[in-house]
């Protein structure tokens, strides 16, 4: 591997957390966001060829050292690490509707689930998966909802557009018909 | 509707058959799906009556948002069955507004199985673990020597400083006698230099008072201080337009 590749996988193997390319690139000013990106895809391909228990995964608009799947049942039943909780059904609902809606102030995520939503949305605060973006223009100037990196890393994304697109759905949700007919 | 009184049984469930459902919009999709009806054409009677049915019967008959469904449908319900004029192109169908709602948190409901579908194979991989620092450790009990401390306390108490006493002497400013000084230049003179005042040899205490009588005289209007600039020399006239009180 060439000598920024080495470096480069050092710092993925110390963080606990994906890197972005601009990060990397500050371990060396002389590298370019190019010769990074060159380096990252070294340390896959080597990681991939070489028989490994772990791949370099891009993951969150970063890159990420992860287990091989075939490896996480022995790891979990030896609690060599633990699984992340898993999020309620409520929690998930709430992502989804601040994930396609961001950024959307409380009162439409109640609208949409149709019960008061504000102490699920303080719990996604906490967790660091939503986060406050804006304000919006209307009465009182509401707090508006986004997504943040570690949501996308909690569910494996690159980023936003990796979200199925509405239309993909079954239950595709289009405007009403009009009403003359054809 | 009759709502049963609620009792703790009623409590204790209410909390458990509240986590099955996320809302009244899941409590109403779910109805809708085990019926197998078309949510376009919602046999709305027939759906409020199992709502409110599930209500009683899960003692839910406490969350508002809920009972506000409850009454929504109950709504629809009885719009449903006013008489309308055949052909009246005006009629917008009550139900259409919830079927709306229905279709799109039918939608998110999709979406939050793609969401946990995703969260799951996630968390098949694990990343390298971040192990926080591990808390001090407590610190071992005390063993010390008598002598030891005794020592220690006197090299302590030979630390601390000696007092410093002050002797606080009372040197009151002669405000009262440099008005007096001042009203008597006034009286003289028109015009006055603030050498005048103090004298060639004056003490700090003589300038304080003979100040602060100058400004309260001024302040009086009995006189008029002027100076050309900073640090230069005070000149003091008489304010003849208004007189001291």
């Amino acid at each position: 591997m060439s000598p920024l590749a080495k470096l480069v996988e050092a710092a993925l193997f110390a963080s606990a957390r994906p890197l972005t390319v601009e990060e990397i690139q500050t371990l060396d000013p002389q590298a370019g966001a190019a010769a990074v990106r060159a380096a990252l895809v070294e340390i896959r391909d080597a990681f991939a060829t070489g028989d490994h228990g772990v791949e370099l995964v891009e993951i969150a608009q970063g890159w990420q050292v992860l287990t091989r799947r075939e490896y996480a049942e022995a790891i979990d039943r030896a609690q060599f690490a633990l699984r992340p909780r898993r999020l309620s059904p409520a929690a998930l609902e709430t992502l989804a509707i601040i994930a396609y809606r961001q950024p959307v102030g409380r009162l439409e995520v109640d609208e949409i689930r149709g019960v008061d939503s504000g102490a699920v949305i303080e719990k996604l605060s906490e967790r660091g998966l939503v986060e406050i973006v804006t304000r919006g223009e209307g009465l009182g100037r509401p707090l508006l909802y986004g997504t943040t990196p570690q949501f996308l890393e909690i569910l494996g994304l690159k980023d936003l557009d990796e979200l199925p697109r509405l239309d993909e759905l079954s239950v595709a949700l289009r405007p009403p018909a009009p009403a003359e007919p054809e | 509707m009759t709502a049963l009184p609620p009792t703790a049984q009623d409590q204790a469930g209410f909390v458990v058959e509240l986590e099955q459902f996320s809302g009244p919009l899941d409590l109403l999709l779910h109805l809708i799906r085990e019926d197998e009806v078309d949510i376009t054409d919602l046999p709305i009677a027939k759906i409020a009556d199992q709502f409110l049915a599930v209500i009683n019967e899960l003692g839910l008959n406490q969350a508002a948002d809920y009972l506000e469904m409850a009454a929504r449908l109950l709504r629809i319900k009885a719009q449903m069955l006013l008489p309308r004029r055949v052909g009246d192109d005006e009629w917008e169908d009550p139900r259409a507004a919830l079927v709306r709602r229905v279709l799109e948190y039918q939608q998110i409901r999709e979406l939050v199985e793609w969401l946990a579908a995703a969260a799951a194979r996630r968390a098949e991989q694990f990343g390298r673990g971040f192990a926080p620092e591990p808390p001090a450790p407590p610190p071992a009990p005390l063993v010390i020597d008598l002598n030891d401390l005794l020592a220690a306390a006197e090299r302590v108490i030979a630390l601390i400083p000696e007092p410093v006493l002050h002797r606080v002497v009372p040197r009151p400013l002669d405000v009262e006698g440099a008005t007096e000084r001042i009203q008597a230049l006034l009286a003289e003179r028109a015009a006055f230099g603030w050498g005048d005042i103090v004298g060639a040899r004056a003490t700090l205490v003589d300038v304080l008072s003979a100040f602060i009588a100058l400004l309260e005289l001024a302040k009086r209007g009995s006189l008029h201080v002027h100076q050309e600039g900073p640090f230069a020399p005070i000149q003091i006239r008489r304010e003849s337009a208004r007189e001291a009180r």
